[in-house]
């Protein structure tokens, strides 16, 4: 969080003045253009990978990269509603590894490894979705109908369910996962893997839902301004509920695809990801202040962070250096993102 | 006062047939009593507002001037009493729309959300959708460009509401309120952060309005406005209804005795003056000046003196008294504690120069609540309880023991956390502490907001015993039972000292002074 709050005071004073800044004869008001911000970035990283390995502009390796980072990038689409209603969800990567593994913990046949074997296979997907629902419900009745501070509050949830997943899998991996729960991380439709285009249309609805209705603006609102919101008539704790409990099903679903693709669940499986996340939601312009920012800025930020890394990886870069260069990265994205986009940020 | 060109201008005749008894009021409240707690905010209050008026609605502090508004829109169900609209009753309170579509009300606080565009603004949660069932944006801008024109706002709509100037944020904010179709709004001191352009800029739009049909209640401190906008007004003291006239019928000597109250008027003070002449002033303010909240202004406090820095609220007083101890820094002009000229903007220079003080909210300034009593009271003066930066309990204990008697704070010893004190009592301890280091200068700002009548007298009764000493006292305050000890007083008016008045003054004088009324106009 400081980092915004630095940055945008630094941008404030960067700004000349905070007139109206219309251009293309005011038909486009820059703030929407801050939307734009991250793509001269990502073209960039594009020319940069192509220079450095002519591999990485081909189909298979852009296929990987968007591969790769389906399963974040729900997580993204994710906190990235959650952070413009102005709450924040640390427990969304551990609800990634818990609920597909309650559900492989249930489904998996007795006797490998610490499978119940209790339902049959086509139970797994309901399962997954629900114990995403569950914890989202839980985590709203905390926050919401309890006051409790949203980021302790997610925080303990973030430790607990990762605890549980650790406890029902004996600190091990489920393998021999049923046929659903692969389909996800594995089918193809047309060319392309499905946790791509399931990646890509969740980010379209989303750009829809956010932009063009008046659910969506109840987001903005209530980040921006909650007594005023209230006064305008939106029912803020609904609204907050929704968001919260949407936002655990899509780690559910994220989970899902993730597990599928790895045809295992480790009790592991989501950790550490959340830091990931809010960078790439603070990169792409979104703030950690509430009711500001878009999912289409988002979706550049892990994009761009994905890209840089498989840049790296293209380059030749040792793997253990991998996690000194990730922080690296963000650090540095970040400080782009603001002189890119921060002139036009308040 | 120096304002003679605003006293001036000729109250406004009432509009039109608004005395027309067919026409129901818009707005009746009868019998209205609202209680929080053991206070009782409203009592037995009502006001009749007719179609078509500017009605101007005064009251000092504490009058019940907020309750009501809060009442008439609907944020709160008054404990007994009756609100109707136009002869039909209230709608119920979870009703927003209904009541959005009888009356709205334009806070100090905005209600604005900054990071979206005036037009979704105007029309949050109510957009235009198109056939696909998402919102058109062209179909909200364009409405919003539509209601914006039809009261003549002119703000473009896509601009970010947070760049919104104060004045064009209320335009929006009043035709918001006009597009849900209420005629009736509440102006809830709308000039306190305006300044004279924009303040006739806004009259010059209340009074087309009014043309228009609109009828507004019109909340200010600024006496001078209500003569210069209002139709009618209604005068509140301690929670109850006082008086409604014209505004042509009713002088301006009647108006503030109405709101001070008669009883107070010849109340005299006895104090004789501790000032010692022979000796360095206690501070010495020269020419200070800081944009948009003070300008010019310049005083001395004698050694022993009491000085009252009244005015209404915004009009300076604070923000003058808080560059005196550093926690605002002057853009001109100097400060000198005691003969010493300490660094602009930090508080332990002034602190260490002499200055001790009670700052403007105890909540927010005055103390550390879950701290100990003794904690508090020697927070600013580490230097006394021990060397080399090692504080020695023992030590912080005696002066925290020593203060406790002195100014007599209830409570079963030094070690209670101030939360668990009374208003008065948390309010001894932040004294206490602004006494702790034998301060040259004693600064007040409001000190006995919220604070019952005998800790009042007690810590006012400190305050002379403390300039008996020798320690010069500022208190800069709105209250006049605050000012009434003091040697001389000096009356701010936007942002600049108007007038000293002696001591002896009456309290209409005073009151008239501090709202920029001249009493012989």
């Amino acid at each position: 969080m400081p980092e915004t709050v630095l940055t945008d005071t630094a941008a404030r004073a960067v700004e000349p003045k905070p007139g109206r800044t219309p251009l293309l004869g005011g038909r486009i008001p820059l703030a929407r253009l801050r939307d734009l911000a991250l793509v001269p970035a990502i073209v960039v990283i594009a020319i940069v990978g192509q220079i450095v390995n002519p591999v990485f502009l081909q189909a298979d390796n852009l296929i990987n990269v968007l591969q790769t980072m389906s399963e974040m990038a729900l997580l993204v689409l994710a906190q990235t509603m959650i952070l413009i209603v102005k709450k924040m969800d640390l427990s969304l990567e551990s609800t990634m590894g818990l609920a597909p593994g309650v559900a492989a913990w249930l489904v998996v046949p007795v006797g490998a490894g610490h499978g119940l074997g209790l339902l049959p296979g086509a139970w797994a997907i309901p399962v997954t979705l629900a114990v995403g629902a569950l914890v989202g419900v839980i985590n709203s009745l905390l926050i919401i109908r309890f006051g409790l501070n949203g980021f302790i509050v997610t925080l303990g949830m973030l430790i607990v369910l990762r605890g549980i997943l650790t406890g029902i899998s004996g600190g091990q991996t489920f393998f021999q996962l049923p046929e659903s729960m692969l389909y996800l991380g594995t089918a193809q439709w047309l060319g392309m893997p499905a946790s791509i285009w399931i990646c890509l249309a969740l980010f379209a609805i989303a750009v829809v839902v956010l932009g063009w209705t008046s659910f969506g603006r109840s987001l903005y609102a209530i980040g921006g301004n909650v007594d005023a919101a209230k006064a305008g008539g939106i029912r803020t704790d609904r609204v907050l509920w929704i968001v919260i409990v949407t936002g655990s099903v899509l780690a559910a679903l994220a989970g899902l695809m993730l597990s599928g693709r790895l045809a295992s669940v480790a009790s592991a499986q989501g950790n550490g990801y959340i830091f990931t996340v809010f960078a790439a939601a603070v990169i792409g312009g979104i703030s950690l202040n509430g009711g500001k920012g878009s999912m289409f800025g988002a979706f550049c930020g892990i994009l761009l962070l994905f890209m840089i890394q498989n840049v790296l990886t293209l380059a030749g870069v040792p793997a253990q250096w991998i996690g000194a260069l990730n922080g690296l990265i963000i650090l540095v994205a970040l400080a782009i993102s603001r002189i890119t986009g921060g002139k036009v940020q308040e | 006062m120096s304002d003679g060109e605003r006293a001036g201008t000729p109250a406004p005749a009432p509009a039109d047939g608004g005395q027309v008894p067919a026409a129901p009021p818009v707005v009746e409240a009868t019998g209205i009593v609202k209680r929080f707690g053991p206070t009782v905010a409203l009592n037995g209050a009502r006001i009749t507002i007719r179609p078509g008026e500017t009605h101007a609605l005064v009251g000092r502090n504490g009058a019940g001037k907020s309750t009501l508004v809060s009442v008439l829109t609907g944020l709160q169900a008054p404990d007994e009493g009756t609100v109707a609209f136009g002869g039909g009753p209230a709608p119920r309170l979870a009703d927003r729309d209904a009541w959005r579509q009888r009356v709205a009300c334009v806070y100090q606080k905005s209600t604005i959300i900054p990071t979206l565009t005036v037009a979704e603004n105007l029309f949050l949660n109510r957009y235009d959708h198109g056939r696909s069932r998402l919102i058109s944006w062209q179909g909200v801008r364009r409405r919003a460009q539509e209601l914006l024109s039809t009261w003549s706002v002119d703000v473009d709509p896509q601009t970010s509401a947070g760049e919104l100037s104060v004045e064009q944020r209320q335009f929006v904010e009043i035709a918001r309120a006009l597009s849900f179709g209420a005629r009736f709004i509440i102006l809830d001191e709308p000039t306190a952060q305006l300044d004279g352009a924009a303040i006739s800029r806004l009259f010059e739009r209340i009074r087309e309005l009014q043309r228009q049909g609109v009828t507004f209640l019109f909340i200010s401190h600024h006496l001078q406005e209500v003569y210069d906008i209002c139709d009618m007004v209604t005068v509140f003291r301690d929670a109850a209804h006082i008086v409604t006239a014209p505004v042509a019928e009713l002088p301006r000597a009647e108006l503030v005795a109405a709101m001070t109250g008669e009883a107070a008027v010849d109340r005299l003070q006895v104090r004789s003056s501790s000032l010692d002449r022979t000796a360095l002033p206690a501070l010495s303010v020269q020419a200070l000046g800081s944009d948009g909240s003070y300008h010019d202004v310049t005083f001395q406090v004698g050694s022993g003196e009491i000085v009252g820095l009244a005015g209404a609220a915004g009009s300076g007083r604070t923000e003058v008294a808080e560059t005196v101890v550093g926690l605002r820094t002057a853009q001109a002009g100097e400060v000198e504690i005691a003969g010493r000229r300490p660094r602009p903007g930090s508080v332990p220079a002034a602190l260490a120069a002499g200055a001790g003080f009670v700052p403007q909210d105890r909540h927010h300034q005055g103390f550390v609540p879950d701290m100990s009593i003794a904690d508090n009271a020697t927070l600013s003066v580490p230097h006394r309880l021990g060397t080399n930066g090692f504080l020695r309990r023992g030590l912080r204990d005696r002066l925290a023991d020593n203060m406790i008697e002195k100014l007599a704070i209830k409570t079963p010893g030094p070690e209670l956390p101030v939360s668990a004190l009374s208003g008065g009592n948390q309010q001894k301890v932040v004294m206490a502490r602004a006494l702790a280091d034998d301060p040259r200068l004693l600064v007040l700002i409001n000190p006995t907001a919220g604070v019952d009548v005998r800790s009042k007298e007690f810590l006012l009764g400190k305050v002379e015993e403390t300039a008996e000493s020798g320690t010069g006292v500022l208190i800069a305050s709105d209250e006049l039972d605050d000012l009434r000890m003091c040697d001389r007083v000096l009356v701010m008016f936007q942002g600049r000292v108007t007038s000293e008045m002696a001591r002896g003054w009456h309290d209409h004088e005073l009151v008239a002074a501090m709202e920029g009324v001249d009493l012989d106009a």
